[in-house]
């Protein structure tokens, strides 16, 4: 069997990014194991949230931070990624 | 008492996560990788980093299509939720009126889109079209070609004619569901038509309420088949909407790099509006 995956365009910076993302999965994951239940609480939003939805919420967040970034600031990304670990920290802090 | 856990149940999930896989997975990372390059076919990319989405966030053909969608979701929820909830109160609760209001408000949910939208681009017209033809010898001048506003107007009476049936279907699920005590309390209290609509009927109605609105939203935001069929997103760009614009970039002008970052942002826009409904959703079930 050929598996070409030309199509889909690969490139290591993409590459890198859906690693990271199933990294964060994997750590949820393990988490979720060492810790069951997904630590549910009430936090700033005023709602219970679990871990999940807390990541969730910081990878949502991020996007629109990089974007808002993109669109405001300019290309240059790293302050914008700096930004957005500040604000998964807090997600998962307060939220 | 101790949890059983039986981890064999995984495997019952793994056939939807293969179809996911395939039918939204793939598919969406393939979107990234060419949100991120420039190509002109036959398989070979060019890097171009950034610069589809700084070009697509400082585009005004973007926003301004945007601005269409959130103006046409708008005004459909302001029309198709009301609207709704006036027919479903006044629909029979019982005897043979039942069956055949049903029956009649499920039929235009029935038709394929791309069929709604034949109809109302030849019921529009005004040298064949019923509407459009009557419309003009009333004396109003309607051409939903070349006038941006009639043009709206035809999309907008069309997806209200599509959809509202939808509202009402929720909405009646929800009334027939109140049990007879409550009004029968309300009529003892001498309680007036509007206290019992706002005080039992449109409390009971909610949560059907909230999923009409979200379904419709979505849906309207989402909007492509029936306003392409009808107007082509025309007169000029009047009726582009996001999806139209975006089919618009990847197929006709074959522009993958931008239509792929186009793509990104309104995945991330629907996504946005999904969880907020959704935990809208699921708090109001939690306080119930």
């Amino acid at each position: 069997m050929n598996f070409d995956l030309t199509w889909m365009a690969w490139t290591w910076p993409t590459a890198a990014f859906f690693a990271t993302i199933l990294l964060l999965l994997c750590g949820m994951a393990v988490w979720e194991y060492a810790a069951p239940g997904g630590n549910p609480r009430v936090g700033i939003l005023r709602f219970e949230t679990t871990r999940g939805d807390r990541l969730f919420l910081s990878l949502l967040g991020s996007a629109f931070i990089h974007l808002a970034w993109l669109g405001l600031v300019g290309s240059n990304l790293w302050w914008a990624l700096a930004l957005s670990v500040v604000y998964a920290i807090g997600v998962f802090r307060y939220v | 008492m101790d949890k059983t856990w039986n981890n064999k149940a995984w495997f019952l999930v793994l056939p939807v996560l293969v179809l996911v896989a395939f039918s939204a997975v793939i598919p969406l990372m393939t979107v990234v990788n060419y949100s991120v390059q420039d190509t002109f076919g036959n398989n070979v990319f060019f890097w171009a980093g950034t610069e589809w989405f700084e070009e697509l966030l400082s585009s005004s053909r973007f926003w301004e299509a945007m601005t269409r969608n959130l103006i046409f979701s708008f005004i459909i929820l302001a029309i198709e939720v009301p609207l709704g909830i006036f027919i479903a109160l006044n629909m029979p609760k019982k005897g043979w009126g039942v069956p055949v209001c049903l029956v009649l408000m499920a039929l235009p949910l029935l038709i394929p889109w791309n069929v709604v939208g034949t109809i109302w681009q030849v019921f529009g017209r005004n040298d064949i079209g019923l509407l459009g033809y009557y419309v003009n010898a009333l004396g109003i001048d309607y051409n939903y070609v070349q006038d941006p506003f009639d043009a709206w107007v035809t999309i907008i009476v069309m997806d209200v004619w599509h959809w509202t049936s939808l509202v009402v279907l929720l909405c009646y699920a929800g009334l027939v569901s109140i049990p007879d005590a409550f009004y029968q309390a309300a009529k003892i209290d001498g309680a007036s038509r509007w206290a019992v609509f706002r005080y039992i009927q449109l409390p009971k109605m909610n949560r059907v309420l909230l999923i009409a609105v979200l379904l419709r939203f979505m849906d309207s935001f989402m909007i492509y088949t029936e306003p392409f069929v009808v107007t082509g997103g025309g007169p000029g760009n009047s009726t582009t909407f996001l999806s139209i614009d975006l089919v618009k970039t990847a197929l006709g002008q074959f522009d993958l790099g931008p239509a792929a970052a186009m793509s990104l942002v309104y995945f991330l826009i629907i996504l946005l509006l999904s969880w907020v409904f959704y935990t809208v959703m699921t708090n109001y079930d939690a306080e119930r």
